[in-house]
């Protein structure tokens, strides 16, 4: 069953705020092999004008993904995450995730179309940090393949 | 060493790289980023939703991807917009070998306030995984 268009410009409480760790960074800098050491080292961050170790680009996604389990479990929108995979992502950033950050993030839908039988659902997340101050935003398009392809 | 706004021009190349993807990165990853679909780590289930092996996660492809623009301008901040669409899947099979994904880039566009867009083209096997994929760098 397509997914309802009038859920279009929903949008979700902000979450409680994601608090940012060195070794969190550490971790996930680790985790995509990437050695660059403005993501483990603070003074070679500050060399670069950062107050602290910064995210890698992708990072926010942990946070807007976890964020985005308000749509994706909305019981009224009764999306099957089954189904369900990762289109399309983008992120445009006002400045990096600087370890320390106390992020939130507000969700909206921003489309719902059908393409080909397939619901395609378009999720926004502003990222938010503790002074209100725009981060980044995050918008992902998930695509929901028909339930009668099964297998594909 | 930044990279000068002025010393780039369209086509301008970034040194390409390949990046290896094996079955302990996609277990390394899935933790780290808190992605713990089993279609990343556990073939039974792969196979089962007809896919052709374990698949890399689409936002571990992207983090190797970007890697190629911000090991050239230094300062990962200077990427200003990031995007890309997911258009085929990598399979990392168990076999000690697992998948590389090769990435190049070339600037398309000199923007204003000395910012350029980059094209970037991942592929793997020969065949491309990520399409529209493109980053707005702003430079020295």
């Amino acid at each position: 069953m397509a997914l309802d268009p009038s859920f279009i410009g929903r949008t979700y409480p902000p979450t409680e705020p994601y608090e940012v760790g060195r070794e969190k960074i550490r971790e996930f800098a680790i985790a995509i092999g990437d050695a660059n050491p403005a993501f483990t080292d603070p003074e070679a961050a500050k060399a670069l004008g950062h107050p602290d170790v910064i995210a890698p680009p992708t990072f926010p996604f942990v946070i807007t993904y976890r964020a985005a389990a308000q749509v994706v479990e909305d019981p009224e929108l009764g999306l099957d995450y089954s189904r369900v995979v990762h289109g399309d992502q983008k992120f445009s950033y006002s400045r990096p995730v600087v370890a320390g950050d106390r992020l939130t993030v507000a969700v909206t839908i921003d489309n719902i179309k059908s393409l080909a039988g397939n619901d395609v659902l378009t999720v926004r997340g502003e990222v938010s940090d503790a002074l209100g101050e725009h981060v980044v935003t995050s918008v992902m398009t998930l695509v929901a393949r028909a339930a009668d392809e099964t297998g594909e | 060493m930044a990279i000068s706004y002025d010393e780039v021009e369209v086509g301008t190349q970034l040194p390409a790289q390949s990046f290896p993807v094996t079955r302990d990165t996609l277990v390394r990853y899935a933790g780290a980023s808190g992605d713990f679909n089993p279609i990343h780590w556990n073939e039974k289930f792969a196979l089962e939703v007809g896919l052709p092996d374990v698949i890399a996660h689409g936002m571990f492809t992207m983090a190797q991807a970007i890697r190629v623009v911000t090991d050239w301008v230094g300062d990962p901040a200077a990427v200003v917009e990031y995007g890309v669409r997911f258009t085929r899947p990598v399979p990392v099979p168990n076999d000690g070998v697992g998948a590389v994904v090769e990435v190049s880039a070339k600037v398309a566009k000199l923007l204003d306030d000395r910012r350029v867009q980059v094209d970037l083209l991942a592929t793997t096997g020969g065949q491309k995984v990520l399409g529209m994929s493109r980053a707005v760098v702003r430079l020295a």
